[in-house]
């Protein structure tokens, strides 16, 4: 436990260097994440083509893989990114991929003659998204939506491997000081552990929220 | 050929659409005049394509052939243009098809105020008339789950209505009620036919056809066989295949 103590300024910068990637990975990955699902559902053929081929490229090439590519990749094609950006983009690459599809899946949902009424009543494809479709498939992209945060939290662990100071490189080079890998581990593990538990409850609180208010919506009778 | 002289006057105008699911060949060189203010019943089996020449008309299905006119204006392939004509084309689903996340107000209100850029207090009041009209001025604060399918369907005759289309497309529209629901949506398509709307209708319902509509068609095999007065139809079918329908029907 002396262990733990002296160095409990460098554990919580790596906690928060943890927290830091995984907050802004995630909001990135919300973002373009939403815009690719569109483009998978759009009416205009190349788009839908260039968010299939995103997803498939993200999705199945390994997180680490991503970071290393990023980390010295970029640097060769003249990009040089401060490494925790490295860190940040390639969990934005990745966790974008799962978004879109959790918004795809969510769309599909909503039955098709949803969108046929939006059509027949002369709504654009936009209109038709921001009115009538994602308001419904809001309440069942929730779920796989936290899914994608606890997985760009376990996910940022990976930053380790190209030297970004996040809570578990941190705890690689106290266990190649200390050589106490049991503790240091379980340390960062209980860390992880908390987060992740964290965001679960907090998604299950918007899915009630979500689902109570669709619930009021069939309640309020006039 | 008469047809081609009707066509400059339709409000609708059909000419030789062939339509194919695969390699099913649903709509076989149809061709159809619809005038201003005029009613017609689209009848026939299931699987003859009635349903699908109904939906090709305001190009939620796309034709494979031939040439589909309203106001002497080719149906436009996509985008903004197309969204312009469906917008005076007002369409009734066999499900209804309302927006489950808005009140009956707001579902009528949505395209007027979002499409059609109407003040939204005027587009309130207007829906609120249309509610009343359809019989269900009680109704305008609750969601479509609380609504039967009569009122749904009311409602969503309303929500088509409030955008004052030019010609009215019906799509089995009481083929998904209970029976004792069917009679309040006939009667408010009656009342809308005796206020001068055109009206396409696809229907089973053989009296909203025989006492409502001014022309049947009856469809077979992606064709329309045969068009009449309801009452010639009805009396006197030309075709084996419309004696068949009509005897298969009419007995029970």
């Amino acid at each position: 436990m002396e262990i733990i103590r002296s160095n409990a300024g460098v554990l919580l910068d790596g906690l928060t260097t943890t927290i830091l990637l995984t907050v802004l990975g995630y909001l990135g990955a919300l973002v373009v994440g939403i815009v690719v699902a569109i483009f998978r559902v759009s009416p205009i053929a190349p788009l839908r083509a260039v968010g299939t081929v995103y997803v498939e490229f993200f999705r199945n090439v390994p997180l680490l893989s991503l970071l290393i590519l990023v980390a010295f990749g970029l640097p060769d094609a003249g990009l040089l990114l401060p490494l925790f950006w490295c860190g940040v983009v390639s969990l934005i690459a990745s966790g974008s991929a799962f978004v879109c599809e959790s918004v795809r899946s969510g769309i599909n949902t909503v039955s098709l003659g949803q969108s046929e009424a939006a059509r027949a009543l002369g709504m654009g494809f936009g209109q038709q998204l921001r009115l009538v479709i994602l308001p419904q498939a809001l309440a069942s992209m929730v779920q796989p939506l936290v899914n994608v945060l606890i997985g760009t939290l376990i996910g940022s662990s990976l930053c380790s491997a190209i030297g970004i100071s996040e809570i578990t490189n941190v705890t690689q080079q106290l266990n190649i000081k200390y050589a106490e890998a049991v503790l240091l581990f379980l340390v960062s593990g209980v860390a992880y552990l908390v987060m992740a538990l964290g965001s679960g409850a907090l998604g299950g609180v918007l899915e009630r929220r979500v689902a109570r208010s669709s619930h009021q919506r069939r309640q309020v009778q006039a | 050929m008469s047809q081609s002289g009707d066509s400059s006057t339709a409000l609708v105008a059909i000419r030789g659409v062939h339509k194919f699911f695969g390699s099913f060949e649903a709509l076989r060189g149809v061709d159809l005049d619809i005038a201003s203010g005029e009613k017609v019943a689209l009848l026939g089996a299931s699987g003859s394509g009635k349903s699908t020449l109904c939906r090709c008309i305001n190009r939620l299905e796309t034709i494979a052939s031939g040439s589909i006119r309203i106001e002497g204006t080719e149906l436009p392939q996509e985008g903004k243009a197309l969204a312009r004509l469906r917008a005076d084309v007002g369409m009734v689903f066999q499900s209804f098809n309302l927006f489950p996340n808005y009140t009956a107000l707001q579902n009528i209100m949505l395209a007027p105020v979002h499409v059609r850029h109407q003040a939204k207090a005027d587009a309130k009041q207007e829906a609120l008339q249309l509610l009343d009209r359809v019989g269900l001025a009680d109704k305008a604060e609750s969601y479509p789950g609380e609504l039967s399918g009569g009122q749904q369907q009311r409602v969503a005759i309303a929500r088509s209505l409030a955008m004052h289309p030019k010609v009215m497309l019906f799509d089995e529209p009481t083929s998904a009620l209970d029976p004792e629901m069917i009679n309040e949506v006939l009667d408010v398509m009656a009342e809308l036919a005796q206020a001068g709307m055109t009206m396409l209708v696809v229907t089973h319902e053989m009296g909203f056809a025989r006492h409502v509509c001014d022309r049947v068609c009856f469809m077979d095999a992606g064709q329309i066989l045969e068009q009449n007065t309801p009452d010639e139809f009805f009396a006197h079918p030309r075709t084996d295949r419309a004696k068949d329908f009509l005897s298969k029907i009419l007995t029970h």
